[in-house]
């Protein structure tokens, strides 16, 4: 996989367009990686110049602020901008909506600026400039879809209309669930519950969510954030629909399109 | 005797003023028990956000059908208070229906539309009452509202409304029946819009019970309204005065972003460079505090946002915590917060200042279960039609957990110090950060 780093490009005297900020779900959750591994392929195909920080990225205190961590989330925040800073970079893509929305919103006020796009405004753009073609309209035309909007990407973020624009892009039949857009349920691993066992209750959040998207007919359930994809699997799993319902990220649907 | 009516009419009706003019001041005191908060941006945003979500009522339409049948209870009550300014004057000067011979035929449209509202505000606030004690709807008789004062506090409002419009109607009536009869003082006006339908029950009665009956609903209208108002600061039902100043302070940022602290980013930087920190602490020193603890800790806008809060649940409704079993509910951290407050509030004004009780919104209000199962997913942000921020104090109880308690579950512990060694919440090696790339 051709994937340059940032001090390879320094190395060279040159920059890319864009640094790609995997995550630590995209580096290291097995499932994620094929995101990152799907996001890299478009970028190759199209051609798009970038570096990832390779193993100087570290965790951008996300879910450590979340669970209250302070000090550990401006010591993760400082480490990187450090790095960032070091590197001059200017912009950066990420397909996690938590390191999108760190980097964002929170990394300014420690001396971080950035423009930061989450990957799903990234492919809008790269579709909308005609850089990405579909292959026979794309693998995934006509097929009934659902899309679950991330708490991270959607209300933290008012981003709603970019990843639905890229399934469109791909001709989808997209079914809502009742709950979308700025009311969409939760999957249930923001706020660093993605690294804790859920507080006593009747269901998990997840297994709801899921069995709402399930109950669509849908056989794709279309995602955009590596936590939702964990959490929704397994919830589908639970619902006993693994063999009929899949869960893809938009990159994952979109690498799977492209002209060969 | 006219003269006797106007000294008690003036002297009710700076009596209650005065008696509510205290009491928003304590209340205004609670509010500013909370610390300093900083508001930047676009004043015209802000603006726009009370045109919008205040005056405009934007978010109460998610959910249409309590959406009209507010929006009747508002325009009423705004619109109606018109009259009030009538209704006082004729109060204070012993007339009756002042304004009536100045707008002439103006005045009977203007009483007919008036009627409408008062109509529709009574019929709505019906419907409301068969909502909560009838149908049941969940999120309005359920947890938080199962019993006791908020559920009392409920449909006190509502049935004081439905008093208070029917009362107006009443009058009105009667007063018709006065002009037909010729009585003195009742300004002919001709028959009002709605009242006119309800005349014939009283047509029977003598001018002297007619009297009798429309002097009774005007006076135990205006004080009906002098006591309602004097009930807003112990009730819910404060919102309509606080709806306003909220959707103004109403964050302009992504809601995603969380607020910075400042007094750590110090402690960070010493400890990343310790050339920088300073050689001596001064002794007075205060160590800052980490969170919230109590109610003092949070910000002044954390605490108009629980005064301000009507209980509604919308925000307990599309919790997915909520919705999943969890104890968390994000009207009832408003709901403890405001409950604290005044109970801080009571110490202050028993005691001069605040004398250490022993208690504090953690723990004795909100549980660490409750803030635990938070997903800072922020649908309750979302959902509240008065710009209410629970997911905010909700975190700054989770900072002060962590930060001053340690008291932390064992799996964020282990993620906490997976993120320090391995710089990821997991247990993997820095190294292999990179591996996805060669595989």
């Amino acid at each position: 996989m051709m994937v340059k780093t940032m001090a390879e490009f320094m190395a060279e005297g040159t920059e890319p367009e864009v640094l790609f900020w995997v995550g630590c779900a995209g580096s290291f959750d097995q499932r994620a990686q094929k995101i990152t591994k799907a996001f890299v392929q478009i970028l190759n195909k199209v051609g798009v110049s970038f570096a990832i920080l390779g193993n100087e990225e570290m965790c951008t205190g996300d879910p450590a602020r979340r669970a209250g961590n302070e000090f550990l989330f401006q010591m993760m925040a400082y480490n990187n901008i450090q790095v960032l800073n070091g590197y001059g970079v200017k912009r950066i893509v990420t397909a996690c909506p938590h390191c999108f929305n760190t980097l964002k919103n929170e990394y300014p006020a420690l001396g971080g600026q950035y423009e930061v796009i989450h990957h799903a405004t990234f492919l809008q753009d790269l579709i909308n400039n005609g850089k990405i073609v579909m292959k026979g309209g794309g693998a995934f035309k006509g097929k009934k879809i659902t899309y679950h909007d991330s708490c991270y990407l959607g209300r933290a973020n008012n981003i709603y209309e970019a990843p639905r624009a890229v399934l469109e892009a791909m001709d989808v039949e997209l079914v809502e669930m009742k709950r979308c857009k700025t009311n969409g349920l939760c999957c249930g691993a923001g706020g660093a519950q993605m690294f804790k066992e859920e507080e006593k209750g009747t269901t998990r959040v997840n297994f709801e969510r899921s069995k709402e998207a399930v109950d669509t007919g849908a056989n794709i359930i279309a995602a955009n954030c590596p936590f939702c994809t964990t959490m929704l699997m397994d919830g589908v799993k639970n619902a006993e629909k693994e063999d009929s319902v899949q869960v893809l990220d938009i990159a994952e649907m979109i690498a799977q399109s492209l002209e060969d | 005797m006219l003269i006797v009516q106007q000294i008690a009419f003036i002297i009710l009706l700076l009596a209650a003023s005065f008696i509510f003019y205290k009491k928003i001041f304590s209340i205004r005191r609670n509010i500013f028990l909370g610390r300093d908060q900083e508001f930047t941006g676009d004043t015209s945003l802000r603006w726009k956000n009370v045109l919008l979500l205040a005056f405009g009522q934007k978010k109460m339409f998610k959910r249409m059908t309590p959406a009209i049948l507010h929006f009747f209870v508002y325009a009423g009550f705004i619109i109606i208070n018109a009259e009030m300014l009538e209704i006082v004057l004729d109060g204070i000067l012993g007339t009756h229906r002042l304004f009536a011979p100045f707008l002439g035929s103006f005045y009977n449209i203007l009483l007919g539309l008036f009627e409408i509202l008062a109509f529709l505000v009574l019929v709505s606030c019906l419907i409301f009452l068969v909502r909560r004690n009838i149908i049941k709807v969940k999120r309005l008789t359920t947890g938080d509202l199962a019993g006791g004062w908020p559920k009392t506090d409920a449909n006190l409002i509502l049935i004081t409304e439905v008093v208070l419009m029917s009362l107006l109607l009443i009058m009105n009536a009667c007063d018709y029946n006065l002009q037909q009869l010729n009585a003195d003082h009742y300004t002919q006006t001709g028959p009002y819009l709605i009242s006119q339908h309800i005349a014939p029950l009283f047509s029977g009665l003598s001018e002297g019970s007619l009297i009798a009956v429309e002097r009774s609903a005007w006076w135990l209208h205006i004080v009906g309204i002098l006591a309602f108002l004097n009930y807003l600061p112990y009730s819910k039902h404060l919102h309509i005065v606080l709806a306003f100043p909220n959707a103004y302070y109403a964050p302009l940022e992504p809601a995603g972003k969380m607020r910075n602290m400042e007094d750590i980013q110090k402690e960070v930087l010493y400890m990343m460079d310790p050339a920088q920190a300073p050689t001596e602490v001064p002794a007075d020193d205060n160590p800052p505090k980490f969170g919230a603890r109590d109610v003092m800790d949070l910000s002044w806008k954390n605490l108009m946002d629980a005064y301000a809060c009507t209980e509604c649940g919308r925000c307990t409704d599309s919790c997915p915590a909520n919705k999943t079993g969890k104890l968390l509910s994000p009207r009832k951290i408003m709901m403890d917060t405001r409950d604290r407050s005044e109970e801080v509030g009571a110490n202050i004004d028993k005691n001069k200042s605040f004398v250490e009780d022993g208690k504090s919104l953690l723990h004795d209000y909100i549980s660490v279960e409750e803030l635990r199962a938070c997903t800072s997913c922020n649908a309750c942000v979302e959902a509240c039609p008065v710009s209410i921020n629970p997911l905010d104090i909700i975190l700054e109880l989770r900072r002060n957990l962590y930060m001053e308690e340690s008291n932390v579950p064992q799996e964020w512990m282990q993620m906490s110090s997976n993120i320090e060694n391995n710089m990821a919440p997991w247990k993997m090696s820095p190294d292999d950060r990179d591996a996805w790339t060669r595989g």
